[in-house]
């Protein structure tokens, strides 16, 4: 009785090994829950469906694919935790992830010194992928979106003086609202007030009283988007009805939730619109809906969740293995990648360049204005 | 000029919702010796309850609004009190560091509950009360403002009324001063303590639901920065104290709100604390509290 208890749990153990090699293990770490759910719900719906599409096609050398999950709870610490779990627990040959830069700071160091590479889907702070030879990334980096809404402040808004509202506690909203003010200086614009604030704070009445005072044409807001709809709400309640405008960290439908007729003569940038009518777009904007439901719309982060699996499983074609180095190797020679957000195209650092959409807020309803080129 | 007065406004909005969240604080710290820290979570209860309740009125009218404010402080009165019943009374007399852990305790089982029951994204608040914005000269008041700063100064002359006028005061006094003594003169301390915790969690409720339609976007953490800094103010003003808790509470947020609009905005949390480490320096017991040396 004992022998055949024992055996069968030899058996049990052999066929769990077995399944388990049978796959290729994708780590995914996200802020399904807490204040920035929007990010890690719409990457991982875009990721769920690229893996799905992948598998039913056959999977990638001759094996499906396996997403394992993480919600980090848009906490700080967790990613940290999560990313070291799915190394050293679930033995993943790469990790995807994060929408947010802070949270991706966190997990790339430790990607890194396990050699397994990683791709931050929206990450855009260029620290992320200077942290070491294994960080990617499929979007393009601050540095260009600032510069992007720094000569749209000044040709369409025709904005002279601009006061800047960032969170001093968001490596995103630091490094954007920096690269903003070079660009913006550069050109001849004022910089007349600079206020900052804490990641969870909700009063900014404080600040925008002293925005209002030293009489900006525009504020430019580099932060979330929970603090961007609440800033609005306030500045219009305290009588500010300059417009706002702000980075891709505004992209969710709650902003809209929150801050109602606020936002309207607002403007953002950001990665991807599914209003584009270039039939890619549209054919993903249908996949999305039929796998999540109608009412399901993807954003920025839907779209460059997917876009990151493709790059990857792309990248372990050619490598023909999945191994750490070899896929490394390949992630970095990835050129001419045409996925939903445009065409990828990995460069010395690790980065991609790609163009920025400028997103209008019209009668509280998201409207496409332009297409900004590298 | 006006921008002075702007930011006086601002600072005293938020600081009477501080104010609000203190009084709970002080209130059962007067009574029991113990700080509850469960009532920043009973705060975010309130909004919660504030919000299903606000699907079931018409937005935007008077009546609606105080039908989801007064539902919301009896069903956080209630909560309050299921929470004193099952948890801090049969630890009544044992050591005060138990109650206090058993107090965080029942903060994080509150906020981690509420994860799972609200779910852990935030919520849109809906507009409750009517809105308008008022112009005076180059003020904008909104009358969110005003109606936060109304409402907290009644409810705080209703619980001065409460506590100095009724006999349920007067033994709340009792039981303050000397429980022991409170039992011998006729005083059933629980029906007191009980009432307490009720009076102060309907407090939490009305400041949490004042908090959200103030900044409307509420989450099952959304309690911890407010309650820390209503803490802080309960101290500033001398915990135990209940006048001492308003003016903690108003100061705090005044002087948060000036530091947030200075070039110093960075800085403003470390600066609001370390005046509170200055003045506590200097006035140990607080603003209007009496020094008495005690063991915790």
């Amino acid at each position: 009785m004992k022998l055949a208890s024992r055996l069968l749990l030899t058996l049990v153990v052999l066929a769990l090994a077995l399944h388990a090699q049978d796959t290729i293990k994708v780590g995914e770490y996200a802020s399904l829950t807490g204040k920035e759910a929007s990010f890690g719900q719409q990457s991982h719906k875009g990721l769920t469906l690229a893996i799905e599409e992948l598998n039913a096609a056959g999977g990638v050398l001759g094996k499906k694919l396996e997403l394992i999950t993480e919600d980090n709870q848009t906490k700080p610490g967790e990613s940290a935790t999560a990313v070291k779990k799915l190394i050293s627990r679930d033995k993943v040959v790469a990790l995807i992830g994060e929408v947010a830069s802070g949270r991706s700071l966190e997990a790339a160091p430790i990607a890194q010194a396990a050699k397994i590479p990683m791709i931050a889907p929206a990450a855009t702070n260029p620290k992320v992928t200077q942290t070491g030879n294994y960080i990617f990334r499929v979007c393009f980096i601050d540095p260009f979106q600032g510069t992007v809404m720094a000569k749209f402040a000044q040709t369409d808004l025709k904005a002279k003086k601009v006061a800047v509202l960032s969170s001093v506690s968001n490596a995103y909203s630091v490094g954007l609202a920096k690269f903003f003010k070079e660009t913006f200086t550069a050109n001849g614009g004022i910089i007349v007030s600079e206020k900052n604030f804490s990641e969870g704070d909700k009063d900014f009445r404080a600040q925008l009283t002293a925005v209002k005072a030293a009489g900006a044409d525009a504020v430019f807001v580099p932060s979330y988007y929970t603090e961007a709809a609440l800033i609005a709400r306030q500045a219009r309640d305290l009588g500010l009805n300059v417009p706002f405008f702000g980075g891709d960290g505004w992209v969710a439908d709650q902003l809209l939730e929150i801050g109602g007729e606020a936002l309207n003569g607002c403007y953002y940038s950001t990665h991807f619109s599914p209003e584009n009518k270039d039939p890619v777009v549209q054919a993903f904007v249908k996949k999305f809906k039929a796998r999540w439901g109608a009412n399901e719309n993807p954003d920025a982060f839907a779209a460059l969740g997917y876009d990151a699996a493709y790059v990857l499983v792309d990248a372990i074609k050619r490598a023909g293995s999945t191994e750490g180095p070899k896929l490394r190797n390949a992630l970095a020679a990835t050129k001419n990648f045409s996925g939903v957000t445009g065409v990828t195209n990995i460069d010395a650092n690790r980065d991609a360049s790609k163009p920025a959409a400028i997103i209008a807020i019209k009668n509280g309803k998201l409207e496409f204005l332009k297409t900004v080129a590298p | 000029m006006s921008e002075f007065l702007q930011q006086l406004l601002n600072g005293l909005s938020l600081g009477a919702i501080y104010a609000l969240i203190a009084l709970g604080y002080t209130m059962v710290y007067g009574v029991l010796r113990f700080i509850n820290f469960a009532h920043s979570d009973v705060f975010m209860v309130g909004a919660f309850i504030g919000y299903y309740l606000g699907k079931l009125v018409p937005e935007g009218t008077l009546w609606g609004g105080l039908l989801v404010l007064s539902g919301a402080m009896i069903g956080c009165a209630l909560l309050g009190m299921f929470i004193e019943r099952v948890v801090y009374r049969p630890l009544r007399h044992g050591p005060t560091l138990n109650v206090l852990i058993t107090a965080i305790g029942v903060s994080l089982l509150l906020e981690y509950t509420g994860q799972i029951v609200f779910g852990a994204a935030p919520r849109t608040f809906p507009q409750i009360f009517p809105t308008a914005n008022y112009h005076v000269g180059s003020l904008t008041i909104s009358s969110n403002q005003v109606f936060v700063i109304g409402v907290a100064i009644l409810l705080m002359i209703a619980l001065q009324l409460i506590v100095f006028k009724t006999k349920i005061g007067t033994a709340m006094r009792a039981v303050s001063l000397n429980p022991k003594a409170a039992q011998l003169v006729g005083v059933n301390n629980n029906v007191v303590i009980s009432f307490t915790f009720g009076l102060g969690s309907a407090l939490a409720a009305a400041g949490g639901i004042l908090y959200a339609m103030n900044y409307p976007s509420i989450d099952p953490l959304m309690g911890v920065m407010p309650g820390l800094k209503a803490f802080v103010a309960a101290i500033l003003g001398g915990i135990g104290n209940i006048p001492g808790a308003a003016l903690g509470g108003l100061l705090l947020g005044t002087v948060e709100t000036f530091i947030g609009g200075s070039q110093f905005s960075t800085y403003k949390d470390a600066i609001a604390f370390a005046i509170l480490i200055v003045i506590l320096l200097f006035k140990p017991a607080g603003l209007l509290g009496k020094f008495t040396i005690e063991k915790v």
